[in-house]
């Protein structure tokens, strides 16, 4: 029974994206011809329908490359990293097979994962690292993109000069272009010394002290990195009500509380977005030495494509762990935000000024 | 009354301290001098940071090799030798890889546009059945790592015999909403048609447009400033990937026989320098070396379109920034 279902079954999971897709066209097209019908009747056509119609039309192609392209290639991979991959028989699925202590053949579906753990010694190091680098990484990007985002959207001359500046980096921060500059050393601040910071780390322990000395060693690169992040903030920033900063103006609030009590938590939906992007992106990024094991292992004559599927899922795995971890410290909580009295009081004022701003117009154009 | 006037200077030198202090440290509506001093002194000092690596490589790539080994020339070359890039010309192939790159990335990003658009406006407009459901597989594709997806997607190419160093694999991933980043170009035109008010393209329906023509006609020239950050972004995007587009041109293409792109090139940048100019002066080798001058120049010369195309489009693309909202809260 259960050698049925891994040699038979499981393998039809490949055309699950299929029949989901052809499930959906039939039933699109079902309800064309019922409101066609309906149509040639005379009978009014109802706008649910006119609306699951017109909205599948605009979605159409995008539906179909993500059925084909995203869910089928996730199917495939999964399915490749649970069997064995015979290229030279037409792609086909073969299931893995081991032997017991008492010599039968037995399946081993998970073979290909636990191969990865004995025979990839550098995997699970490199793993750490990068979640260590990521943790250290994801601060700064933040920290730094709201200062810069802050900067450019108050009032400061040559604001366009400097934005087409700081977004640069959106444009030419890549991987071989990258790969270039870290060759020839100019990743590193030229003012920081490599030395000094030597010295003061060298009473910590290594594994504390070697990630700061790369990050460091890689400042320029993660300042670069945060082009979108930085773009995202300014995006947000113009999006505060400029009427909550006029009432909280006018109760006397200095600037520094007035970033804390308003700017900052209007921005904690965009925080969310931005940590999620930049862990997406420091994940998937061409020069992340994971990605390169996954590729070398993919294409190993020893290892093979099974393998490399092993592999980029327990990567996946991590990410999506390091993604909820993020998720959970910056997501917005609910409880808190009702007992934040000082913003509500500032919103309540900001919706009184104005309507008052309202009525005082509205009075101007009677008088006149 | 000279107690008088010692007192009212008293209190004038006060005044000019309030003033003085009020100058220095702001109030609440002005940002003091010292503030202003801070922000400027920041901003610069990033601003050169971000610009430092570019300005050095531009600096190396005109160098000659003794300014290489001469320590005191960090910054300026002596003098200034274009060589660097007529080496760096003759070892990418220049005008041919960039030709075949523009190919390359310009076509997709048209049709990336294009659709992306309409699935966004698909989504911000209409209500249907498994919506949600479908929007949930959007997020998902963002958040997992492409290359989860990548090689079933190569091996599907090879197999149907697409990966032939052609344009094809790009078009059809571009036209079916798969393109590089699609995930978020759908987002960002998603985000901005939301905003569109309903009321205007209804009016153009009452008025007798079609659902399609009210969208190429009122939806589309609203959203001009997503337009132009997803076509940059996109541009980009096809632009500087080099992983993916080695495995859609399929991996036994090179530069003689089918499309290529300059990023790519740049990536066996010393490859092949060394089969280029050994062939032609293997007397000389010691001198005809490559150095870090031709690597900056070649650098240079994969980057200047895009370089080119961002000065071009700065304003608008800073601009819109502004109103795109790429934010999707």
């Amino acid at each position: 029974m259960g050698n049925w279902i891994y040699e038979k079954l499981l393998p039809m999971l490949e055309y699950l994206p299929y029949v989901l897709l052809f499930g959906v066209l039939a039933a699109l097209l079902i309800t064309l011809i019922v409101t066609l019908v309906r149509y040639r009747q005379g009978k009014p056509v109802r706008r649910s329908a006119r609306d699951t119609l017109w909205g599948y039309f605009f979605i159409m192609p995008w539906m179909v490359g993500i059925c084909i392209f995203f869910l089928g290639g996730v199917a495939n991979s999964l399915l490749y990293s649970f069997y064995n991959l015979k290229l030279d028989s037409g792609l086909q699925l073969t299931p893995l097979t081991g032997v017991d202590e008492a010599g039968n053949t037995v399946y081993t579906p998970l073979a290909n994962y636990v191969s990865v753990f004995n025979k990839e010694l550098n995997f699970p190091v490199t793993l750490g690292n990068f979640a260590v680098s990521l943790v250290l990484q994801l601060p700064i990007i933040i920290a730094f993109s709201l200062i810069i985002a802050l900067m450019l959207n108050g009032k400061i001359k040559g604001r366009g000069v400097f934005r087409t500046i700081f977004f640069l980096p959106v444009i030419i921060a890549t991987g071989p272009v990258m790969s270039q500059l870290t060759a020839q050393g100019v990743s590193s601040v030229p003012m920081v010394n490599q030395n000094t910071m030597a010295v003061i780390l060298a009473d910590f322990p290594e594994f504390i002290s070697q990630p700061i000395m790369d990050l460091f060693s890689q400042l320029i690169l993660i300042l670069w990195n945060s082009g979108i992040q930085i773009l995202i903030f300014l995006a947000g920033l113009q999006k505060v009500p400029t009427a909550m900063y006029e009432a909280a103006k006018i109760d006397g609030a200095s600037g520094w509380e007035t970033f804390w009590k308003i700017t900052l938590p209007s921005l904690r939906s965009m925080i969310l977005l931005n940590s999620i992007y930049t862990v997406v992106t420091l994940a998937t990024n061409s020069t992340n030495p994971i990605i390169d094991l996954i590729y070398n292992a993919t294409y190993a004559v020893t290892k093979g494509y099974s393998y490399g599927a092993a592999m980029t899922w327990l990567y996946t795995l991590v990410v999506a762990i390091l993604l909820l971890i993020t998720f959970l410290i910056v997501r917005e909580k609910k409880e808190k935000k009702s007992k934040d009295v000082f913003r509500q009081d500032m919103e309540g004022r900001a919706r009184a000024a104005q309507s008052k701003k309202l009525s005082k117009m509205m009075g101007r154009r009677k008088t006149a | 009354m000279s107690e008088n006037e010692a007192l009212q200077k008293a209190k004038r030198k006060e005044i000019r301290k309030e003033r003085f202090k009020k100058r220095m440290l702001g109030s609440a509506d002005r940002r003091g001098l010292l503030m202003s001093i801070v922000i400027y002194v920041l901003l610069i000092t990033i601003a050169f940071i971000y610009l430092y690596p570019v300005l050095y490589m531009f600096s190396r790539s005109l160098m000659n090799r003794s300014d290489l080994l001469d320590s005191s020339a960090k910054w300026l070359p002596s003098a200034i030798t274009w060589k660097n890039y007529e080496d760096a010309i003759l070892t990418l192939d220049y005008w041919n890889s960039l030709w075949k790159n523009l190919v390359l990335a310009l076509i997709p990003t048209v049709c990336q546009v294009f659709i992306c658009s309409m699935v966004g406006y698909g989504f911000a407009r209409y209500k249907f059945p498994l919506k949600n459901f479908w929007m949930a597989v959007l997020v998902l594709a963002f958040l997992l790592p492409p290359q989860v997806t990548s090689l079933p997607n190569y091996l599907t190419f090879s197999r149907l015999k697409l990966a032939d160093g052609t344009v094809k694999p790009f078009l059809i991933t571009a036209l079916l909403g798969q393109g590089f980043k699609s995930v978020l170009c759908v987002l960002i035109f998603f985000n901005f048609h939301r905003q569109t008010p309903q009321s205007l393209v209804e009016a153009a329906e009452i008025d007798g447009a079609g659902h399609f023509k009210a969208y190429w006609r009122i939806a589309v020239p609203l959203c001009t400033a997503a337009i132009v950050v997803v076509t940059l972004f996109s541009f980009v995007w096809y632009w500087n990937e080099t992983t993916l587009v080695r495995e859609y041109l399929g991996y036994g293409h090179t530069r003689a026989k089918g499309l290529t792109t300059l990023m790519i090139e740049l990536q066996k940048f010393e490859d092949s320098y060394n089969t280029a100019f050994d062939a032609r002066a293997s007397s000389v080798t010691s001198t005809n070396k490559i150095n870090d001058a031709i690597r900056m120049a070649g650098t240079m010369l994969a980057i200047a379109p895009l370089l080119v195309l961002y000065f071009v489009l700065q304003k608008q693309f800073v601009e819109s920034v502004d109103r795109a909202g790429i934010t999707g809260e």
